[in-house]
């Protein structure tokens, strides 16, 4: 008895610090926050784009002309480069303050979220400005292919006549702004790394005398003749540029040529006014929905109903801690999916309890009755549980982020639930079980609407 | 148990309602939404004043989007007015000339809500994604089931007790499609991702609240076995009158959070909340009156076949 008392003890102190740490770590909740330690600070919520507001952009990737094995480097090659231009500070001082967040979903595909970012189309406009930079070559039957209509006139469909070679963006060590000493116009000067330099001189190699054309963004912005082999690795592209327009390229060149041509999939942004209203909404939903499962557990099943309430309280400070631990990224459907385990986890509880009345009626004392109910019920509570957590895994095994984050806090739920409304219930119960049976103690561990 | 006795009636009210869905799916066509087919979806709102409907048609015909639908939106409490704009999917510089063509170029002021644009391809896989995970999850729960009541496979074979689950499964699952059908009719809600979790989503909780019947059922059948008195649909009478207060009660809870859900939570989680309570319904309704009348019937029927 006392042991138990002990033990209902601790588990209430646990709970309290657990629910401490929730509060404490919250901005919105602790007025103190800013003067917390680093511990609190690092653990707030952390809020999907539907709530917090903020852009989602969904990229594919063309690997089409990628070796298959060489894929996966490469696309973590491309992410790599969409993060550091979203993130270096001269693109824009807005971007790289957020914790903008780039990964690759699926095979070819590259996610980009940015908190707080309500206007995609800056961001867009950076990710897309790729400057893809090919270098090609003449085809051997180039000449063939020019061909004269009857005004005389040359038409020169430049794709048949310039085919592409492997030297891209990809060997690019760096790209610097320089001047021509002589027309003072502006140069945009190309180091290119090992494999470059190879590439590089092979191609000039075999071309002496013939053009080497550079294209940036599948347009060719500088036909150079080449005079002979060039094994230092580096090239020039002059002759098309304002001065801005080159730092420009020289930039965007520096912070990332992307090894491969990106198509936008989808766009979605939520207004920051939108996603507040959505928090605000799922708090009193969360509010409302635990007091009345509050109310009918206490009116239904009176003390036991009571204990199950304060486990369930329990449950809730738990949950929300791992939300913040884990972190789990909270969107509208994983609301709806934490307040939809509230309900759940109670389920336990309705059953032992509806067990122990039946234990009531057939003649058993109150503490025989509770250890009856809380064994016979357990296989319809593991079974009805395990159904549950059958689907959230099949859910956040196959789902989009949406449906992730509904499976994942639904699935947490159902687990936890499981020790909440069992053991931490079970543990209450023993520690106030009355050793008397009186009138009283047995309406108060009664339920429904009969005398028990 | 009256639900035994008058089984055949549930299991007709349960097949009428079913073909009733099935034929409202059939006759109002549930709106697919973007998630799915693809498209754009932009919501604004205009700080001051909101250009009428017919100036948006004209500004936006310039801009050769297709055929472009605009809802007007209003919202009493803060007085907000502006429109919803569904077009096919933008790219980011068609998604800057329709801002700039409603607000024409920025003299009209407007606080762009929310903006949404999904390639065809993404929504094909979300299809086959989604029609992977339902029969996945049916399975995974018939397997489950049969295993469950593995030792209680007579007279009735645990096979059965899990193709029964999954008969009513499906009944949980198509009544409150039904009902997303009109909704989607009278107010507009779509077929979309939540749509799908919420499928999925019953299904997990209609077997769970079936358990909680088949359980009792399971473990009284087991001192059946032992000692035989009494015919199996006495058994599941029985079981049944022990044990539907707890799947009332157990259901009664979560609809009760759902309740909160629908009426105080986020707006785009509503319809959501709205179809899981319908399925938590249906769910209890079939848990009870449907599962335990199928499964005395599959009874008699397999009696009435060994007599032959």
């Amino acid at each position: 008895m006392w042991k138990h008392r002990i033990l209902a003890l601790i588990i209430l102190i646990l709970g309290a610090g657990v629910a401490f740490f929730v509060f404490q770590s919250e901005p919105g909740l602790n007025k103190n926050f800013e003067t917390q330690n680093t511990f609190f600070k690092n653990h707030p919520f952390r809020l999907g784009l539907d709530l917090s507001g903020g852009s989602y952009l969904l990229y594919e990737a063309d690997t089409s002309k990628i070796d298959s094995l060489e894929v996966d480097d490469q696309m973590q090659a491309l992410r790599d480069a969409v993060e550091r231009r979203l993130n270096s500070t001269d693109i824009s001082g807005v971007f790289g303050v957020a914790e903008n967040v780039v990964r690759i979903e699926g095979k070819d595909r590259i996610a980009v979220e940015l908190p707080g970012v309500t206007d995609p189309t800056k961001a867009v406009s950076k990710i897309s400005a790729t400057p893809l930079l090919e270098f090609k070559i003449e085809a051997p039957d180039a000449a063939q292919k020019i061909a004269v209509d009857e005004n005389g006139e040359a038409n020169v469909d430049l794709s048949s006549i310039f085919i592409p070679t492997e030297l891209t963006g990809r060997y690019l060590k760096k790209a610097t702004l320089e001047f021509d000493p002589t027309t003072r116009e502006p140069v945009v000067s190309l180091q290119f790394d090992e494999i470059g330099t190879k590439l590089f001189a092979q191609i000039t190699k075999e071309n002496v005398g013939k053009i080497v054309a550079i294209y940036l963004d599948g347009v060719p912005i500088s036909t150079p003749v080449v005079n002979e082999e060039i094994t230092g690795g580096s090239a020039y592209i002059s002759g098309v540029f304002t001065p801005p327009e080159a730092k420009e390229l020289v930039r965007q060149l520096n912070y990332g040529a992307l090894p491969m041509p990106v198509h936008n999939l989808s766009i979605q942004t939520i207004g920051a006014t939108l996603g507040e209203n959505a928090v605000n909404a799922g708090v009193k939903a969360t509010q409302i929905g635990f007091l009345l499962v509050a109310l009918f557990m206490i009116l239904w099943y009176r003390l036991p109903g009571l204990v199950a309430i304060l486990s369930l309280s329990i449950f809730v400070a738990i949950i929300l801690a791992l939300f913040k631990l884990i972190p789990v990224t909270l969107t509208a459907a994983g609301i709806a999916g934490f307040i939809i385990s509230i309900g759940i986890a109670v389920d336990a509880n309705v059953l032992i309890f509806e067990r122990t009345k039946e234990e009531l009626k057939n003649g058993r004392e109150i503490g025989d009755a509770l250890d009856n109910g809380f064994s016979r019920a357990w296989s319809s509570i593991r079974d009805s549980n395990i159904s549950n957590f059958i689907t959230a895994v099949i859910l956040f095994w196959f789902g989009t982020s949406l449906i992730k984050g509904f499976a994942l806090t639904l699935g947490l739920g159902v687990l936890v639930s499981m020790f909440s409304a069992i053991t931490i219930t079970r543990i209450f119960l023993s520690a106030i079980k009355p050793k008397g049976e009186g009138k009283v103690t047995r309406f108060l561990f009664g339920s429904g609407i009969n005398r028990g | 148990m009256f639900i035994i006795k008058h089984k055949k009636i549930f299991i007709t009210i349960s097949m009428t309602l079913v073909v009733i869905s099935l034929i409202s799916l059939a006759i109002f066509k549930i709106k697919v939404g973007i998630d799915f087919k693809g498209g754009a979806l932009t919501e604004v709102v205009y700080t001051e004043e909101r250009p009428t409907q017919e100036i948006l048609d004209s500004q936006l015909k310039s801009l050769d989007l297709g055929s472009v639908l605009i809802q007007p939106t209003e919202k009493k409490a803060t007085e907000e007015k502006g429109y919803i704009i569904k077009s096919r999917n933008l790219t980011e510089e068609e998604y800057s000339f329709l801002i700039s063509a409603i607000s024409e170029n920025g003299k009209i002021p407007l606080e762009e809500k929310s903006f949404n644009s999904i390639g065809p391809s993404v929504g094909r896989e979300l299809t086959r994604k989604a029609i992977t995970a339902v029969v996945l999850i049916s399975l995974a729960i018939i397997c489950f089931i049969a295993f469950a009541f593995r030792k209680v496979s007579k007279p009735v074979s645990s096979w059965r007790y899990g193709f029964i689950a999954i008969v009513t499964l499906l009944h949980d699952v198509i009544l409150p499609i039904g009902l997303y059908v009109a909704l989607s009719r009278f107010y507009g809600a779509e077929l979309d991702t939540l749509f799908v979790v919420a499928v999925l989503t019953i299904l997990g909780l209609s077997v769970s609240d079936t358990i909680v019947i088949f359980d009792r059922i399971r473990e009284n059948l087991k001192e059946e076995l032992k000692n035989p008195r009494q015919e199996f649909k006495n058994v599941i009478g029985k079981s049944l009158e022990q044990s539907y207060v707890r799947s009332i009660c157990t259901s009664l809870t979560t609809i009760l959070v759902l309740l909160a859900l629908v009426f105080s939570g986020p707006v785009s989680t509503r319809f959501f909340a709205l179809m899981l309570m319908s399925g938590m319904f249906f769910g209890t309704y079939s848990s009870i009156f449907l599962a335990p009348s199928l499964l005395v019937l599959v009874e008699e029927w397999q009696k009435g076949k060994s007599n032959k």
